[in-house]
């Protein structure tokens, strides 16, 4: 069907800045009880994805992938060259994760991901994206200022580091394996796991400093 | 093709904001998009690419509207294309649970 005939609706729904938002809170009401009605959707089965994702799903499944690479040197050689088949090993995959490919920082690279169209991300690992990540300012910047977005973060890059910015898309979602910080040599890999945060894994964060280790 | 969505390298969206602490919902409308989106879908009522099409076609609406109204909109915009539902509809249960006082 051709654009031009639902335009109109969309300025209906859209051109008041200022509609109470309740108004959005009633149209997926509505909506959500018209297919109900309709038997097209059932709504404790709405319920169980909402749980899913809210509890199941999120950085730490991430974090067990890094920690296991920063330990296991052929694993992380895996992961590095097939990391759809590694990450599933460790029973992470589907939806939104269905092609991964890892990039690794190291002294010389600085990795970031962001993706400039929309929302593309990693769920299987990384749970879903907050805010900043799908958001204009994030993803204008990251591509043309990457230095600059991340001081805003926090994160210290020299200037011999080389920054690469990976834009992930619909068919493929990028992920950081970051360096594992020093003074971890004691650690198990659930130790290392608690270090890796989630930012660190977009590459706009480090993992964490072990408590009691000389910063 | 340029669109609303293909803000790469674009200036003057100001400073990136973060929350700590950041809940993966903040309205619990949100929630419910959220899960009527794998509903519909798995339901077969439309594909990831006519799903991202339809956001991509906001025009200015996109950038005045949340990330999960982004989302609204496709679905409305979909399933009312679709036959599914229709806007009198919608928009006549909206009214009748106005009236009810509830969202």
């Amino acid at each position: 069907m051709p654009h031009d005939g639902h335009d109109h609706d969309d300025d209906h729904d859209h051109d008041h800045h200022n509609r109470p938002p309740s108004d959005t809170a009633l149209r997926v009401k509505a909506i959500e009880s018209l297919l109900t009605e309709k038997g097209l959707i059932v709504p404790e089965a709405l319920d169980l994805i909402v749980q899913t994702y809210e509890s199941k799903v999120g950085p730490r499944n991430g974090a067990k992938v890094v920690a296991k690479a920063w330990t296991d040197p052929a694993y992380r050689k895996r992961l590095l060259e097939n990391s759809t088949a590694a990450i599933a090993e460790l029973g992470y995959s589907g939806v939104q994760g269905e092609d991964m490919v890892v990039v690794e920082n190291t002294p010389k690279v600085h990795n970031m991901v962001v993706c400039t169209l929309c929302s593309c991300y990693p769920w299987p690992t990384l749970g879903l994206p907050p805010v900043w990540y799908k958001s204009a300012p994030y993803r204008s910047r990251a591509v043309i200022d990457p230095r600059g977005v991340l001081e805003e973060f926090g994160v210290e890059v020299s200037a011999s580091t080389e920054v690469r910015v990976w834009d992930s898309n619909a068919e493929l979602r990028y992920m950081v394996l970051p360096m594992r910080p020093a003074g971890t040599e004691h650690l198990n890999e659930e130790q290392l796991a608690e270090l890796v945060t989630r930012d660190s894994m977009i590459g706009v964060g480090q993992p964490r400093v072990p408590i009691g280790s000389a910063p | 093709m340029n669109g609303c969505h293909d803000v790469g390298g674009m200036h003057g969206f100001g400073p990136i904001k973060r929350e700590d602490n950041e809940p993966y919902f903040h309205e619990k409308w949100e929630e419910r998009v959220f899960g009527l989106f794998f509903g519909c879908f798995a339901g077969g009522h439309y594909n990831l690419d006519e799903f991202r099409h339809s956001i991509e076609h906001m025009g200015p609406a996109y950038f005045q509207t949340s990330y999960y109204e982004h989302w609204l909109h496709a679905m409305q915009d979909l399933l009312v294309r679709n036959g599914t539902l229709t806007h009198a509809q919608i928009e006549q249960r909206m009214r009748e649970f106005a009236a009810q006082g509830s969202a």
